[in-house]
């Protein structure tokens, strides 16, 4: 299969644990994508304030980096995490909706580099930044 | 109820369950259901990340309350995926590194039907604040 319609793929809701996370397209822009987490009480990490928990955080980043690869390769094919870290900058102010945007900054053969952010209420603040790389499954190593 | 029984939220969304141990930090059990689901028939990256994450709090709080208790803030996590969760059971256990003043280092494995080949594997730093 060839071509990528990000627009196609995200007209549907995503269904199983993003579904569950309650996470939705938001934006896309020159070499990025953004994917949405409204906030909500069963997403807190930390009951005494509310904060949301790191995990929501990281399947926000994993998605958001995975759709950007595909977006770069211009194909939707498997491709499996391998690894992904996350710096937390600061905490996600409780009641506010996280975005997380995701980059695509390197294919080769067989790996995709990825990064991004996440933020509540502008890029230039973010409260985590990813690393991560991909395997391309459809690719020999 | 104690802190090291009480699970936040994102815990129950999960559907974690904790196994407890004795003179060791509880394991923790993941059912596979649509919750947790990814692509078809395999656990999604994010939750197990979380799992992990969970893992390593309840790890780290069981280590803390020998000392007095106090809170935990995460600074970073790094997640190596190494299999497909498949739609069976997941395992979860935290082990805490080292235990400072004020920061602690802890491991996460997560493993399915064998212990010694698990499907996924963190490193996390925390910030400790003590009461």
């Amino acid at each position: 299969m060839s071509g990528f319609n990000i627009d196609a793929f995200m007209a549907h809701r995503f269904g199983g644990h993003a579904g569950a996370l309650g996470i939705v397209y938001h934006a896309k822009g020159p070499g990025w994508v953004e994917l949405a987490l409204p906030y909500r009480d069963a997403l807190i990490g930390d009951p005494a304030s509310g904060v949301l928990a790191s995990g929501p955080i990281i399947a926000l980043m994993d998605m958001a980096t995975s759709i950007a690869v595909w977006v770069k390769r211009d194909r939707f094919a498997p491709q499996a995490t391998l690894d992904l870290r996350v710096d937390y900058l600061r905490p996600a102010v409780p009641g506010r909706t996280v975005i997380g945007r995701g980059e695509c900054l390197r294919l080769t053969r067989s790996i995709a580099f990825v990064r991004g952010i996440a933020y509540d209420e502008t890029p230039d603040d973010p409260l985590a930044q990813v690393a991560g790389t991909f395997m391309l499954m459809d690719r020999a190593a | 109820m104690s802190p090291l029984d009480a699970l936040p939220p994102y815990a129950e969304l999960l559907g974690i369950t904790l196994t407890p141990r004795d003179g060791a930090a509880p394991t923790l059990l993941l059912p596979f259901r649509d919750a947790v689901l990814g692509r078809p028939g395999f656990l999604h990256g994010g939750a197990i990340a979380g799992l992990l994450e969970v893992a390593a709090i309840v790890s780290l709080q069981h280590a803390l309350a020998g000392e007095g208790g106090g809170r935990i803030k995460p600074v970073n996590v790094t997640v190596d995926f190494m299999r497909g969760g498949r739609d069976k059971p997941t395992h979860a256990e935290g082990i805490v590194t080292r235990l400072g003043t004020r920061i602690a280092n802890v491991e996460a494995l997560a493993w399915q039907d064998d212990r010694a080949r698990p499907i996924a594997s963190a490193r996390m730093n925390y910030l400790i604040v003590r009461e």
